[in-house]
């Protein structure tokens, strides 16, 4: 039973927890996740820029960019695994196992973590766990003070740039929504919805592992043994991920932390010891001057 | 389509998408599938999980290759030879499905003594004449046939008339006698097509291929076994091709390289087999379906032509031959049915139903030789529907320079396209070519309105026609075609209402009375109705089949007839998948008689019996044939019928004759007619190409149309002096984030944001030598023009190796243009090409040509233009260069 944040939450009788998977594997990089995305969430663009980046002009996720396809070409490996100590990048050195020039594409998305830091940062309530457990930002709530943005283990929130007047929210922290309000009417999001191979698949998070570790499984007997799941697993250190997904090569390749944390994880820890040492300074104070009286 | 229409029948896919499931291996070729279409790209990605193996060949890796099993990288260009290989391993090995290709090809008709080959010939056919650079095909017929076989029929004509012929296979072979058909059915007499097709191919070995395309002859076998392997009685392999094939100087002849393959794997008619071509965008098939061409009516019946026919009866007989096998026997009805729907009571028997109505063709109208046209100032006035030639046609200047001569351009479009405002911001206004003062041209820009703002139907890649409704009511002027037309056609009714002259009766007497909506817009199912056609006495047609000649009958496409069924718009029908079986004939409606794999007679053996279990589709259950889709033969036909001496048209028909629509009933591993440039595919280079052809003295197409003109300057090509000035072979394509030439994405901030800027890919290798850096800007030239793009260096372009030397390609998406209206602009691709078109559909050869690239932006004003000038003094560029078609060889 995956665990539920809704219900941690204090919401009574949440839905089941509703979820991602995207399966890297049969992702063709067409981007009409970005573009439904923007068109149902009335996302604006995020610019005209030409990055040079293989296809990717999207460039990161960010307040404006809600899905983003990362494109990654990755030379032929040539040379014999010695089995030495590996240098540069994961996924840049040679394994063996590979031998052919690989292009890899992945939509990438909000996480919607298990433990959400964002959440945990937001002073004025505006980020929210739903019934479904997915995390939402409320634009009329938040008052843009921007604590979400270096909370989030993955770099997805931030807050939207652009004129006032012109472009709408600005200064507000926006990100996915897992489409909150597709969900009320029983709708799939729409990045899901028009993705021609079903690499984003959205459904009950319970019945999206199970799906995901079937397709890993018959990947490995396919003789691709590079498949896995990232943030499927509940004891990582986000608690796992309600948008989580399957890869071809190390987290590091796509630029996903490998081992991502809830950056308040510590809080409490820290707050205790900050506590300890004001009450340690207190009777410290105590002692000096309350003696000397 | 006349590679498949001169090989199968009809000018269409001869499958569907869904169907790709059941592939076992899957050749992507000529086609980018996963970014061009994306949603039917699916069923790949269903196949390859159940197993199949994906090959995608094409000169680039692309996001079809990403998700492939395997990609094998080829020169542009270079496809037949490595069909030719495949065909020559085939033959070699013994792989060919023999029992199929006996029973259901015409690999055992034997040929005329006086047929030569490439092979005899070095590089031509017999029949070439020099002087004017066609074929006469008599020589190509088969043995025991009078003279061309064809009786007047429909084939490959020594017409002057712009060679329009070869279009006009789309839904019907070529018109020819079979019934004296002399054959050897060991397939061993030396006359016998096998025969000369193994003779013909016996050059194209896997060394050959790997000197032409560069691909390593390891790799290619690979393909070679994997095809092989995954066909026969109980496997199948499916070939995908899209316009990477169809745009070339010798395009026609790349689908029939496929053609003969799945013929001689026995792939035809099969599940999970067939040739599945892939269109340009929505409703292409339809819009050579009820045609958009200058030389074909509805349902690929032939344009009449001056001279040639005169009368109704001299029409008819050029259509079809009286003797011919199938179902184009039955072109007289579908043509009176055509002019009864068109002119009604006004179409008589009498008056030759109303032939003499339509106007005769007189020369070559296509699309180039149009705009070449408009510079001669033979045009006045053009229409622009959906279509941005200043942009998406080869030769962007040659379009531009012809518009600026027009006395009016009628522009009806979504957007501002730069076709509509080339005259005030154009490359040749920043040149200094043109001044706005001095053009003449009248442009009226109307709003169109987009697909969800009026109903109708889109006809697909797999022949399926889809209702679409309309949803919301157009923006402000905006207006949809067909009211447009209908609006037109009354004003200009009106105007001609008491016109005396006999050349106004065909708009007179045209029957324009449709009714009209609610809003008071002409109903568009009404039309759906009229192209299904009705009886005499208004009763719906139920298909062509009830079609008649005595006038009794009207329909304005007899291939689409069928389509309203029972009183049912079946094109509007929607049930879902998981409702039916996965041939889904409630979906759409495919035509002909929504079949939806064709001359699937061929998935069952000669005695009617599926060839094995795994792939068991169509099969005669004693009184009927029965399976999962309509099946494409007459309906109680059994296998062993054998026609009677004398029979004509569909009674002609064997049990065993699965292509229905040609005149002998079989698959053409060699056409006899239909085609202008050759019975067989030989491989040709690219009009310009830095590469000598490898397999003939004759460099390029010998049939190829060329225009020999200032306007249209060529490059040398092959070991022609000067043509080491355009060293580097380049090729055009679409990205899935644009759409043709931008009229659809480059309005759209969403679609623009994610591929801003014109961009050129190239390897690491050619960046090197070039000096070119990523993200940096290139300069790329040919003859005609210099343009500036983006770099992109990447991995995924590899230089390849050909003939001993390394060939590096550019590859250039061809969305955008110059102008200043829409959300991103830049440089188009196309400017970069001249005129050099396949002479069986004067398609333009936009997929393989020569260039240079230099780093840097490009020079402004008349530099840019000095620069081109300086280019093509320094390769000795005159109108001459490269317009001889056929290779003056050096005699030894």
């Amino acid at each position: 039973m995956t665990s539920n944040p809704a219900r941690d939450a204090g919401w009574v009788d949440p839905p089941p927890r509703k979820g991602f998977f995207t399966d890297t594997s049969v992702c063709i990089g067409c981007k009409a996740c970005e573009v439904a995305c923007k068109e149902w969430n009335a996302v604006p663009d995020d610019g005209m820029n030409f990055l040079g980046s293989s296809y990717d002009n999207t460039g990161q996720l960010g307040a404006s960019t809600w899905r983003h396809v990362k494109f990654i070409e990755q030379p032929a490996s040539t040379a014999v695994d010695l089995g030495l100590p590996r240098v540069g990048l994961p996924g840049q050195q040679d394994t063996g196992e590979r031998t052919d020039f690989r292009w890899l594409m992945e939509s990438d998305v909000c996480k919607h973590c298990t433990h959400a830091a964002c959440l945990d940062v937001c002073p004025t309530g505006s980020l929210f766990r739903t019934e479904f457990g997915t995390v939402v930002v409320q634009e009329d709530i938040c008052n843009g003070c921007g604590y979400c943005v270096p909370a989030c283990p993955f770099g997805v929130i931030d807050r939207r740039i652009g004129e006032k007047g012109v472009t709408k929210n600005v200064g507000i922290a926006q990100k996915c929504t897992l489409c909150y309000d597709r969900l009320h009417d029983g709708l799939t999001p729409a990045c899901a919805q028009a993705c021609p191979t079903e690499s984003i698949q959205f459904g009950d998070l319970d019945e999206l592992r199970a799906r995901a570790q079937e397709r890993v499984d018959t990947m490995h007997d396919q003789g691709i043994p590079q498949a896995r799941l990232y943030g499927a697993d509940e004891s990582d250190g986000v608690g796992g991920l309600g948008a989580f997904f399957l890869l071809l090569d190390e987290p590091e390749v796509y630029g996903l932390p490998p081992d991502p944390v809830v950056t308040t994880k510590d809080l409490p820890e820290m707050w205790k010891k900050a506590g300890l040492a004001a009450l340690a300074l207190l009777a410290g104070a105590v002692a000096v001057f309350g003696s000397g009286s | 389509m006349p590679g498949l229409g001169a090989s199968f029948g009809r000018g269409g896919a001869t499958t569907f998408l869904q169907d790709l499931q059941h592939s076992d291996c899957i050749v992507i070729q000529g086609s980018n599938m996963a970014e061009c279409h994306p949603v039917g790209f699916q069923w790949v990605m269903e196949a390859k999980k159940r197993g199949a193996k994906v090959i995608h060949i094409d000169p680039r890796f692309t996001r079809t290759s990403a998700v492939a099993d395997s990609h094998v990288p080829l020169r542009a260009g270079s496809d037949i030879a490595f069909l030719g290989g495949i065909i020559n391993y085939v033959l070699q090995h013994e792989k060919y499905f023999k029992e199929y290709v006996l029973a259901y090809t015409n690999a055992s008709f034997l040929l005329r003594e006086e047929f030569q080959d490439t092979e005899e010939l070095d590089g031509l056919f017999s029949g070439y004449d020099a002087s004017t650079a066609k074929y006469d095909s008599t020589s190509w017929s088969y043995a025991g046939l009078e003279g061309d076989g064809r009786e007047g029929g429909k084939g490959a004509g020594g017409d002057d008339l712009g060679h329009a012929e070869g279009e006009s296979h789309g839904s019907g072979g070529p018109a020819l006698n079979p019934n004296e058909v002399q054959k050897d059915w060991t397939l061993q007499h030396p006359r016998s097509v096998f025969q000369v097709l193994k003779r013909h191919y016996a050059r194209y070995t896997p060394e050959m291929v790997e000197q032409v395309c560069g691909v390593p002859a390891s790799q290619f076998l690979e393909v070679c076994e994997a095809v092989t392997a995954n066909s026969g009685r109980e496997r199948t392999t499916c070939w995908v091709y899209s316009v990477g094939w169809t745009q070339h100087s010798v395009g026609v002849q790349y689908i029939r390289g496929a053609a003969i393959i799945q013929l001689l794997l026995g792939n035809m008619g099969r599940p999970g087999g067939g040739i599945l071509a892939l269109r340009g965008h929505a409703s292409i098939q339809g819009s050579t379906d009820i045609p958009t061409l200058f030389n074909l009516l509805p349902g690929y019946l032939p344009m009449p032509q001056a001279a040639e026919h005169e009368t109704w009866e001299a029409y008819l007989d050029g259509i079809r031959s009286p003797q011919q096998k199938g179902f184009w026997g039955n072109a007289e009805s579908y043509v009176v049915s055509l002019l009864k729907a068109w002119w009604g009571e006004h179409a008589t028997k009498e008056n030759g139903w109303a032939f003499d109505y339509l106007p005769r063709i007189s020369g070559d109208h296509g699309t180039y030789q149009t705009a070449l046209d408009m510079v001669d100032d033979k045009v006045e006035g053009y229409f622009l529907l959906g279509q941005n030639p200043a942009v998406g046609s080869a030769h962007g200047k040659l379009q531009r320079l012809g518009m600026a001569h027009l006395k009016w351009l009628v522009v009806r479009d979504l957007n501002m396209i730069e076709s509509a405002t080339f005259w005030k911001d154009g490359p040749e206004i920043e040149s200094g070519e043109l001044r706005t003062e001095d053009i003449g041209t009248e442009v009226f820009f109307l709003p169109a309105a987009a697909h969800t703002e009026k109903s109708g139907t889109f006809t697909q890649t797999q022949r399926m026609l889809q209702w679409h409704h309309k949803a919301v009511d157009p923006p402000g002027d905006c207006q949809s075609e067909l009211a447009f037309f209908y609006l037109l056609g009354q004003k200009v009714r009106a105007r001609l209402a008491d016109s005396g002259e006999a050349r106004d009766l065909p708009l007179q007497h045209l029957t324009w009375d449709y009714p009209l909506d609610a809003d008071g817009e002409i109903d568009a199912e009404a039309v759906l109705q009229e192209i299904n056609g009705r009886h005499a006495d208004g009763r719906l047609l139920s298909g062509y089949l009830e079609m008649k000649p005595d006038g009794s009958t009207a329909g304005g496409c007899w291939i689409y007839s069928g389509v309203y069924a029972d009183g049912v718009n079946q094109s509007a029908r929607r049930k879902p998948g998981s409702e039916q079986d996965w041939v889904a004939k409630e979906w759409g409606w495919a035509w002909p008689y929504n079949r939806r794999i064709l001359y699937n007679r061929a998935s069952a053996d000669p005695d009617g019996k599926p060839w094995s279990a795994r792939k068991a589709y169509m099969q005669w259950d004693g009184e009927h044939w029965v399976g999962p889709d309509n099946v494409d033969f007459p309906k109680d036909r059994a296998p062993s019928y054998r026609a009677p001496e004398g029979a004509t048209g569909p009674d002609a028909l064997n049990g065993d004759d699965p292509f229905v629509m040609m005149a002998d009933g079989k698959g053409w591993l060699f056409s006899p007619s239909g085609l202008v440039d050759g019975p067989l595919p030989a491989h040709y280079e690219p009009a310009e190409s830095p590469v000598v052809n490898p397999l003939y003295g004759q460099q390029a197409n010998p049939t190829r149309e060329v225009f020999k003109r200032k306007e249209n300057p060529m490059q040398p090509s092959g070991d022609e002096p000067g043509a080491d000035v355009f060293p580097y072979v380049f090729t055009t394509y679409r990205l899935t984030e644009h759409h043709t030439a931008g009229g659809m994405s480059r309005w759209l901030p969403y679609l623009s944001e994610l591929q801003p800027e014109f961009f050129c890919e190239v390897s690491p290798a050619h960046a090197r030598e070039r000096g070119l850096e990523n993200h940096g800007w290139a300069t790329i030239i040919t003859a005609r023009a210099a343009i500036e793009a983006r770099v992109l260096v990447t991995e995924r372009v590899v230089p390849l190796r050909v003939g001993g030397k390394v060939v590096h390609q550019v590859g250039l998406p061809y969305h955008w243009g110059v102008g200043t209206d829409a959300v991103v602009t830049g440089d188009s691709a196309n400017d970069l090409f001249g005129l050099a078109l396949d002479a069986n559909v004067h398609i333009q050869e936009t997929k393989a040509a020569a260039c240079d690239i230099q780093p840097g932006r490009r020079p402004r004003g008349e530099a840019l233009l000095r620069m081109v000038e300086e280019y093509r003094s320094r390769a000795g560029i005159t109108v001459e260069t490269g317009q001889q078609r056929m290779t003056q060889r050096n005699e030894p």
